[in-house]
């Protein structure tokens, strides 16, 4: 499959309005809005179109659950990406703003929203002047603002930068944020679709999911569920990280598999090196092994496969990680990110850390193993939201599969795998 | 009195781990910083100019390098919150300065795809470079070292946030130039995202 989102990510000035326009930018919008917009929900349902972010959750239902009773209704775009390993987004935003602000556009028509606010994380500074510079010059040329394209139709797009917070990618964090307030996910339901920013209904979509629609507008729900496998339509980005000799965003249809994405796109693992296990989805995805890289790179192969694709963010660890230290790595992020509310989550991570430290530093006990996967098993499924499950996702993983390694650690005092690209001696202090 | 017998209920008991903001010197925006605020509280209903607590925190920041009490009572005020509700969000959000930090604050990326190939080995090298641990302001004041998660520039491993501003592929041996560069050189030594690098160099 020729790169359809990423097409013209090569291009110096891709990501001006006049380069946008030329290319057939804003066709969609402008399709769009001859159309009602109970027929844009039936095209995005009919093309099969799944979240991006990570549920893979199909955005035409999250549009058509949107209550359309109650007034105004917000679209909330997701740019908060931070899932250990994804970087697509930031890209997508960087090269291609225009097509991310025409999403946004389509998305407020359909469900009848007038505001769409893009949650971008802190750390994207220089992506959001970009976005900003773009919407500026969107509004002037009359593809946002009052009367869209005269058709009546109102909508504005702002942009607003978070200030660092793993959690306010969590949909109802990002709302939380969105309103003023730390970002700790609600209970649920009633969901976003109901109850959202400000009380509310409000979709909350992925970046990647909004730069979709046009393509669908565009081209039609039929050529779109085409490009891949039954219920994994579209084009995909996917992020390759860690051990390979070519990291990098890399577009495909959801046909490819694990092994063609590492070995083909990202080069493969370095020379004398082998693979050890993948990450296929983010650090909030269960491993899988050398011996599944057959696997098609898709929400449903993948998941049958015992992982979940995620954000797509593909992390590959070659035979010099040490599992028990890769445990404690992502525990040390997701104990320093757990938003606090919920205590099984907000307590248990530190107790994770703390005694995968201890393994990993040589002073572990066998009994440290089950007191692991107790610790696991009452937080996960326990918390208001997904953090839970993710944070306890690498412990129970590594423990699955490495468990001799950990068990190596305790028998011989020491970390039995202490590679080169690590630390001499442990730092960090916090 | 305790209600056990082996914890007694004095002061180290219940300690809690919570800072209090600096006071600080007395705090107001500068015309043009409120008059940027007053544009960006637009973005959002009338009555919910909370919603721009990020972005009016971010503008103390640039002000005056770090919150402090007096400015969280400020943006209080100037967004109809209370002070607890500024500093409940200034608690959380880790890109908010609570202390002064030097000139050039070096947010390493710690979490798996920097360390896999080498983040570590870069923490290290600035620590034994400047003589500070994480958390620490060497003592010119030059540089704030910070260890931070993933700053979702994974295919660009080992990535430095310098105060707003990325520099990627920073390998551990090149540590020591990059701070002397730093040192004399200032902004121009941070290589920048590499998407704005190519597009501004095409």
């Amino acid at each position: 499959m020729d790169p359809i989102l990423t097409k013209f990510v090569g291009e110096p000035n891709a990501f001006t309005l006049d380069f946008y326009l030329q290319h057939e930018g804003y066709s969609a919008l402008r399709t769009a809005l001859t159309k009602k917009p109970d027929e844009i929900i039936e095209l995005v349902k009919a093309s099969g179109l799944r979240g991006r972010g990570g549920a893979g959750f199909p955005t035409g239902m999250k549009w058509q659950f949107v209550d359309k009773k109650a007034t105004p209704r917000y679209i909330a775009c997701n740019a908060d990406e931070s899932e250990p390993g994804t970087f697509k987004d930031h890209l997508l935003m960087e090269r291609n703003p225009h097509l991310l602000i025409e999403g946004c556009a389509i998305g407020c028509y359909a469900i009848g929203a007038t505001v769409a606010y893009i949650y971008i994380r802190g750390e994207f500074l220089h992506v959001q002047r970009i976005l900003e510079q773009a919407i500026d010059d969107a509004y002037a040329k009359g593809f946002l603002g009052k009367n869209i394209l005269g058709s009546g139709f109102d909508c504005d797009v702002f942009v607003h930068r978070g200030a660092g917070a793993y959690e306010a990618g969590e949909e109802t964090a990002l709302l939380e944020s969105l309103e003023g307030k730390r970002a700790q996910p609600r209970n649920k339901p009633p969901f976003p679709a109901v109850v959202g920013l400000y009380g509310k209904p409000t979709a909350v979509n992925n970046v990647e999911t909004l730069c979709n629609v046009p393509l669908i507008v565009a081209r039609g729900a039929e050529w779109y569920a085409a490009l891949g496998p039954e219920k994994n339509g579209g084009p995909k980005l996917y992020c390759v990280s860690g051990h390979v000799k070519r990291p990098g965003v890399y577009e495909a249809s959801m046909q490819v598999t694990l092994r063609e994405l590492i070995n083909d796109y990202a080069g493969g693992v370095r020379d004398g090196r082998t693979l050890k296990a993948v990450i296929p989805g983010g650090s909030s995805v269960p491993i899988l092994m050398p011996d599944q890289l057959d696997t098609q790179a898709s929400f449903d192969a993948i998941q049958k496969a015992g992982s979940l694709l995620g954000s797509a963010a593909i992390v590959v660890l070659d035979d010099t990680t040490c599992m028990v230290w890769l445990a404690e790595n992502l525990l040390h992020f997701y104990r320093h990110e757990s938003c606090g509310k919920c205590t099984p989550c907000r307590e248990g991570t530190d107790w994770l850390h703390k005694i995968l430290r201890r393994i990993e530093a040589g002073e572990g006990e066998m009994r440290d193993l089950d007191l692991l996967a107790s610790i696991s098993g009452n937080i996960a499924g326990k918390t208001l939201c997904a953090f839970g499950d993710a944070a306890v996702t690498p412990v129970q993983t590594t423990l699955k599969h490495f468990r001799h390694e950990y068990e190596a650690h305790i028998k011989e005092g020491r970390c039995t795998l202490p590679a080169e690209w690590r630390a001499r001696q442990a730092v960090g202090t916090h | 009195m305790s209600f056990h017998p082996k914890m007694s209920y004095d002061a180290t008991f219940h300690k809690s781990a919570r800072v209090l903001g600096d006071e600080g010197a007395p705090f107001t925006y500068t015309a043009e910083n409120r008059a940027r605020l007053d544009e960006i509280v637009k973005r959002y209903p009338a009555d919910r100019r909370r919603s721009a607590v990020l972005p009016a925190l971010y503008l103390v920041q640039s002000q005056q390098g770090y919150i402090t009490a007096s400015a969280m009572r400020h943006v209080a005020e100037a967004l109809e919150m209370t002070a607890a509700d500024v500093e409940d969000v200034v608690s959380y959000y880790s890109m908010f300065n609570r202390r002064p930090v030097g000139r050039f604050v070096l947010n390493v990326c710690r979490t798996l795809s920097c360390a896999l190939n080498g983040a570590e080995r870069v923490t290290e090298e600035i620590c034994a470079k400047l003589s500070i641990k994480p958390g620490e302001t060497d003592p010119s004041g030059t540089f704030t070292l910070a260890e931070v998660e993933c700053l979702g520039a994974c295919d660009r491993a080992p990535v430095v946030m310098v105060n707003d501003a990325w520099h990627e592929n920073l390998r551990p041996e090149q540590v020591g130039k990059w701070l002397d560069d730093l040192r004399t050189k200032g902004e121009a030594a941070v290589s920048g995202c590499h998407h704005v690098v190519e597009r501004n160099t095409r």
